[in-house]
């Protein structure tokens, strides 16, 4: 599903004293499968950005375009289940969401209002519980009574089950353990593959844009100041300084030992393992000379 | 939707009304209630409200927050207005349509009980946009204070108060958060019968007291880890000042008072 974001503004409490502008005419196109990612300073309007990606907040100018649905600043809007369902949210801290009184019932919950039989959500609740990497037994206890990461992983299994198209993710891995955050992102990542879907991906870590993006976009005070590929943008080390963000520290790594060194690699490093490869392509290399 | 409720809301500034003493307004505003109900005659009431405008002129509010104020009691003021309009039967006749019948003392009554709830709700929403929550609970405890004397426990109360108000905008911003969630997993709030809607409340309500009874649970223990062990012997960090004027409104409403009453009929 294409996503377009068209001149958007949005200012909360509009028509109040209490008006407050969080974005100014953010202009952003995702092509369907593509994972892009939305980096940006706290308070860049990132999170007002994620909740117009499936109509949770309207833009109060400019427009929305969801697949073939335009969501217009000033025009009513019906039937956005439809939209919500091709669209799922994974909020930060999910697992604030949990209300059922088993897991498998809070797994449920989303594709059961979308009109989904009981039979048909359990089936995938029983899948995706496997996927987030929790046991089968789970299912039948209270979502109170795991730990917070397993919560989270319920929540997460929560909005999977919705099958939607499009994924977006604000900050998933915020507060989790660093193995955890790995395997959550790589499950995202291979969903992404597997499923073509388009993902959506919040953040403030440098590293999970780099590593798993294919388009990074960057907001500054509610502007979209930036995009481009994670090589382009993180070439430019004095312009990311100006939005107030840092380069990844394997590309900072990089550039580190290129100037003592003195030579340049081919490409900038945006995993370990291409770093690793062209470091040893280099170093093996010099044993020639 | 949360973003719009202005009902007790502070806004700050500089007038001269939010620089009086937190005690000070509070015994105006106690004292003006009663003295509201001295009010009988046309004279009388419209003192009341020509007193109400200059306080509100003083506090330099804008019209709009005040308007806003009202909303809640509109059904109420409307409500007891017809109330008096098709149940009174004294005084003449005025006129009837079909089995309504409007008298002039119905009117004139209805006129009045609903000026009465308008000078009472604009004067306490003038009391809540120009004195801050915190200073409203200060004040209350101060002026509670005599009460300890029959072991009511002023300054838990005072506490749970000002927590109170502390928390409505982290919870109302949570019930934000966790109404967009569940939006986003395809419950409706706004749509379908009373039923489906009452059921739709139940994945907001779970969360928000869980959260809430963690939150409470966290400030407790952040409150013990820091020494607290009640009112006994704490000082004050915001310090009440009386000054002269604070005097001078209190004694400007006795008199105001006094006049109303010489004024009845």
């Amino acid at each position: 599903m294409d996503i377009k974001l068209q001149q958007v503004a949005y200012a909360y409490a509009q028509g109040t004293p209490f008006e407050k502008r969080a974005l100014f005419d953010v202009n952003l196109a995702i092509t369907s499968g593509t994972y892009q990612a939305i980096i940006g300073h706290t308070g860049s309007g990132k999170s007002t950005v994620l909740q117009h990606f499936n109509a949770l907040l309207r833009p109060t100018a400019g427009q929305v375009v969801l697949g073939s649905r335009v969501i217009e600043a000033g025009k009513k809007q019906k039937n956005l289940k439809e939209v919500r369902q091709k669209v799922g949210i994974v909020f930060q801290f999910p697992e604030h969401q949990l209300f059922e009184e088993t897991v498998l019932k809070d797994i449920m919950f989303g594709p059961m209002n979308f009109g989904v039989s009981a039979e048909q959500a359990e089936k995938r609740a029983r899948e995706l519980i496997t996927l987030v990497g929790l046991p089968d037994s789970v299912l039948e206890k209270s979502p109170f009574d795991l730990s917070g990461g397993q919560m989270r992983r319920v929540a997460i299994a929560g909005v999977l089950a919705m099958q939607p198209d499009v994924i977006v993710l604000d900050e998933p891995t915020a507060g989790l353990d660093p193995r955890g955050q790995r395997e959550i992102m790589d499950m995202f990542y291979a969903l992404h593959k597997e499923r073509g879907l388009t993902t959506i991906l919040v953040t403030h870590s440098m590293e999970d844009a780099a590593r798993y993006a294919d388009e990074i976009a960057i907001m500054h005070e509610g502007r979209c100041v930036l995009s481009g590929t994670p090589t382009a943008l993180f070439s430019d080390v004095e312009r990311l300084r100006q939005y107030r963000l840092e380069v990844p520290r394997l590309v900072a790594f990089q550039h580190k030992i290129e100037q003592l060194i003195g030579q340049k690699f081919p490409e900038l490093s945006l995993t370990e393992e291409q770093f690793a490869k062209q470091l040893a392509a280099i170093t093996k290399a010099g044993e020639r000379l | 939707m949360m973003e719009k409720m202005i009902f007790g809301r502070f806004i700050p500034g500089e007038s001269f009304v939010h620089k009086l003493d937190p005690r000070a307004k509070l015994l105006f505003v106690f004292a003006f209630i009663v003295i509201v109900f001295i009010a009988n005659n046309a004279l009388t009431y419209g003192l009341l409200v020509a007193f109400t405008l200059v306080v509100i002129l003083m506090s330099r509010i804008k019209p709009y927050f005040l308007i806003n104020g009202l909303k809640p009691v509109l059904f109420l003021m409307i409500f007891t207005f017809l109330i008096h309009i098709l149940f009174t039967k004294e005084g003449d006749l005025l006129f009837e349509l079909g089995f309504v019948k409007v008298y002039e003392e119905g009117l004139r009554q209805g006129i009045f009980i609903s000026l009465r709830f308008l000078v009472l709700v604009f004067m306490t929403t003038i009391l809540t946009l120009t004195t801050s929550p915190i200073s409203i609970t200060d004040g209350l405890e101060v002026l509670l204070n005599p009460l300890k004397k029959v072991k009511f426990p002023v300054h838990e109360l005072a506490l749970m108060m000002s927590i109170a108000l502390r928390f409505i905008p982290t919870l109302m911003d949570e019930t934000d958060k966790i109404m967009k969630a569940q939006m986003a997993r395809g419950s409706d709030l706004s749509a379908g019968s009373l039923k489906d809607r009452i059921k739709a409340v139940v994945p907001l309500l779970v969360p928000l007291f869980v959260s809430a009874f963690k939150r409470a649970e966290d400030l407790a223990t952040a409150m013990e880890v820091r020494g607290y062990k009640g009112g006994e012997g704490r000082t004050r960090y915001r310090q009440l000042k009386w000054q002269l004027k604070d005097t001078l409104i209190l004694v400007f409403l006795v008199v105001f008072a006094a006049g109303l009453w010489m004024l009845r009929g």
